[in-house]
């Protein structure tokens, strides 16, 4: 069961004064992880939105430790947290690595994928807006096919999303969990259960952005709902490398309603150049994709 | 091959060859010293940081590096050394793990060489920037392509402006005596430090070497006290966007711009002479090997031709020199063991009385020449009237052996030029066949 929003604690790590885009679903997610993770949480991020987030010096409207560090080793830097936090004996710290897909199914992976074999006891995050936002919404591998972005303005993007979470899977991690910035009691239940679990914690965070993705800003919350309910966004975790559905995907397996990619996709701007024969043909990856993941969770 | 005296000032240890020396050097050191061994110079790399009781190590292998992360991960494994040792999958990891971990307020350590090295090079500009001591000696290695093992001093040479201090060992006894003075100057100035040595020349070269005790390297090292602590009730963001104007804190003080943050690690740097040489001095007041000159001197009292060299070259110009003698020429040897800070005073007031140069690199500037060549000649733009005939060799680059008839060369090519009036237009290469 999700933890309703009134009985999530109160203290707030996520002050006024954040300096991302209007609308922006990440601030929404971080609040909420934070709440899960508390006070003696120090986190690490590469030059990505959540350095603009964070602030410029002197100031920060976030209030834990963050540790700024270079694109390609955000799981290396958390490596170095970790091991100099038990070095001087201040394990009672929580180690969080957040990157976005660039930083991650990109430029990161060596860095994570090293992070996770030697089994370093951190919390990764990987918050995907499915491009490289904020340097002005370039192309990922974590793009959907379909999408227009400034480095594939003419001709959409022809590759699909790399499947990264299964990358991760192979890592066989003690925790792995997917989640998104519209359902804040999926996430911090996810983050309440990492926290306690040691080892490499991996959780994708599906995060919609109004200035990549072509939406209103007050669409955050929806558009998120809707790839959700539409099967794009599955949300599920993996302990021990069993597969459980949760929140609204569990009772989309349990009721068998999902709702077609076209209510999706038609809300934002950057699938506006997809033929009907794409949107069938995104439509049938979602459904593959959706029916091995109920396989795997026992539907 | 002949050896010659120990008559220079500074370190006494001799130059690389003579064992023997070495052992008698030691001896007469014996009031202060521990025990001696025989090391290689990756060996006492390694066993330098563990004197330094480094609490966090991540490395990757690269030749001819690799003993120093063998030989720690050992001593960490026997429970020698209480280390998180981090066996990384890449350069650019370790030293992401060494900012890291340095962050946190740990001692940490790291190696690397050659490609290495270059793949560190964005790692290594964050550590600076970051005003983070980490220690890391580099086994020099020549670059690729085409690839070499062997030794020449392109990759450090290569990472001048990323903000560290470089110093570079004449002999393995230099190795371990500067892994432990670098981290004593790393954490005074908050400057990462390389200890240069040359790759095979030392690294895979068994030598003699003093090993002070534990006791004595606490003594002289305490530990590492970071400038802040890290604690939930006051968090903070660490290296983050910084603007080009001071911006005021909540309570109203400006704070510095990014050009701000860069002018205070150059004024470090500016400060840095006095802290390296009183740090060498209490080293040498403690073990029996001063540091206090940051340059090696071999006859340089009367000397009118002067190699200007760095690492291990010094000694081979060392042996030359007493051939040059030989021949009726008043030749001397400068060893530069502290390349950045660029001892600027120093080399000037050493070279004030020689007429002829030769400096002796195993580095280029492509597209111009060695880089120590241009650093000595700016420095001497600095004095006033002093215009020694200045010449440039480019040796040794990928192991290339630099053989006594090398350096003979290179002098007579000096001194006979300046006698001519020749200009040097470009640096000259020996040896490097076709």
């Amino acid at each position: 069961m999700s933890t309703a929003i009134l009985d999530l604690p109160e203290q707030e790590f996520i002050l006024p004064g954040t300096r991302t885009c209007a609308g922006c679903g990440l601030p929404i997610a971080y609040r909420y992880m934070l709440k899960a993770l508390g006070p003696k949480t120090i986190m690490t991020h590469p030059a990505c939105c959540l350095t603009i987030l964070h602030g410029i010096y002197p100031k920060t409207p976030v209030a834990i430790n963050a540790v700024n560090n270079t694109f390609a080793s955000t799981a290396a830097s958390a490596s170095g947290l970790a091991a100099g936090l038990k070095a001087l004996g201040r394990e009672d710290y929580t180690v969080l690595a957040m990157a976005g897909d660039g930083g991650t199914y990109d430029m990161g992976i060596q860095a994570l994928s090293g992070a996770a074999e030697r089994e370093t006891n951190f919390i990764y995050v990987c918050y995907d807006n499915e491009a490289y936002m904020n340097t002005g919404v370039q192309r990922s591998s974590a793009t959907p096919s379909g999408a227009i972005t400034t480095t594939t303005p003419v001709v959409p993007k022809r590759q699909p999303k790399k499947d990264f979470i299964r990358i991760m899977e192979a890592h066989h991690l003690p925790y792995l969990a997917t989640t998104c910035s519209s359902y804040p009691g999926d996430l911090y239940n996810k983050f309440m259960k990492a926290r306690d679990i040691k080892g490499t914690r991996f959780i994708h965070l599906a995060v919609p952005c109004p200035t990549g993705w072509g939406y209103p800003t007050g669409d955050t919350v929806k558009i998120g709902r809707l790839a959700v309910e539409t099967g794009v966004v599955v949300l599920y975790e993996m302990e021990q490398e069993v597969l459980t559905l949760t929140g609204k995907s569990l009772s989309m397996a349990r009721s068998g309603r999902k709702r077609p990619v076209d209510e999706y996709l038609k809300l934002q701007g950057r699938f506006r150049k997809m033929s009907a024969g794409q949107i069938e043909d995104f439509q049938r990856q979602v459904d593959e994709r959706w029916e091995q993941l109920l396989k795997r969770a026992g539907f | 091959m002949r050896h010659h005296q120990a008559e220079w000032r500074g370190s006494p240890i001799a130059p690389a060859c003579n064992p023997r020396f070495l052992e008698r050097q030691c001896r007469k050191e014996s009031i202060t010293v521990g025990q001696t061994l025989i090391l290689t110079g990756t060996q006492a790399a390694a066993l330098a940081a563990k004197l330094c009781r480094v609490q966090v190590v991540a490395a990757y292998p690269i030749t001819p590096q690799s003993k120093i992360p063998e030989v720690l991960s050992e001593y960490v494994e026997k429970g020698e050394l209480q280390a998180e040792f981090v066996r990384v999958e890449s350069e650019h990891s370790a030293m992401g793990v060494c900012i890291s971990a340095s962050i946190v307020g740990a001692r940490v350590f790291t190696a690397t060489a050659a490609n290495g090295l270059a793949y560190m090079h964005e790692q290594l500009h964050w550590a600076a920037g970051a005003r983070l001591p980490i220690v890391m000696p580099v086994t020099n290695r020549g670059l690729g392509a085409p690839w070499t093992i062997l030794n020449d001093m392109q990759d450090t040479i290569a990472q001048r402006d990323t903000g560290w201090m470089q110093f570079y060992c004449m002999n393995n006894q230099e190795v371990l005596d500067q892994v432990i003075l670098a981290y004593k100057v790393a954490e005074q100035l908050m400057i990462p430090t390389m200890v240069c040595f040359d790759g095979f020349r030392l690294s895979h070269t068994m030598m003699p070497v003093t090993v002070p005790s534990q006791e004595e390297v606490d003594a002289f090292l305490p530990p590492y006290r970071p400038l802040y602590t890290i604690t939930a009730e006051t968090p903070v963001n660490i290296n983050p966007v910084v603007m080009t104007d001071p911006l005021p804190d909540p309570e109203g003080n400006l704070c510095p711009s990014y050009m701000g943050f860069r002018y205070r690690l150059q004024e470090s740097f500016d400060q840095a002479a006095p802290v390296i040489a009183v740090a060498g001095r209490e080293y040498g007041e403690r073990f029996g090997r001063s540091y206090e000159d940051c340059l090696y001197r071999y006859k340089t009292e009367d000397a009118d031709f002067l190699f200007v060299t760095m690492g291990s070259l010094a000694s081979e110009a060392s042996e030359t020199t007493d051939l040059l003698r030989e021949e009726g020429v008043n030749a001397g040897v400068i060893g530069l063991r502290v390349f950045r800070p660029f001892p600027v005073q120093e080399l000037v007031k050493s070279i004030r009385k020689a007429r002829n140069i030769a400096v002796i690199e195993k580095a280029i500037s492509y597209g111009y020449e060695g880089a120590l060549n241009t650093e000595l000649k700016a420095a001497l733009f600095s004095c006033n009237g002093h215009r020694p005939a200045v010449f440039n060799y480019i040796v040794g680059l990928g192991g290339k052996d630099v053989k006594p008839a090398d350096l003979l060369e290179a002098a007579h090519d000096t001194i006979r030029s300046a006698e001519n009036k020749t200009v040097q237009k470009h640096a000259r290469w020996l040896g490097y066949g076709v």
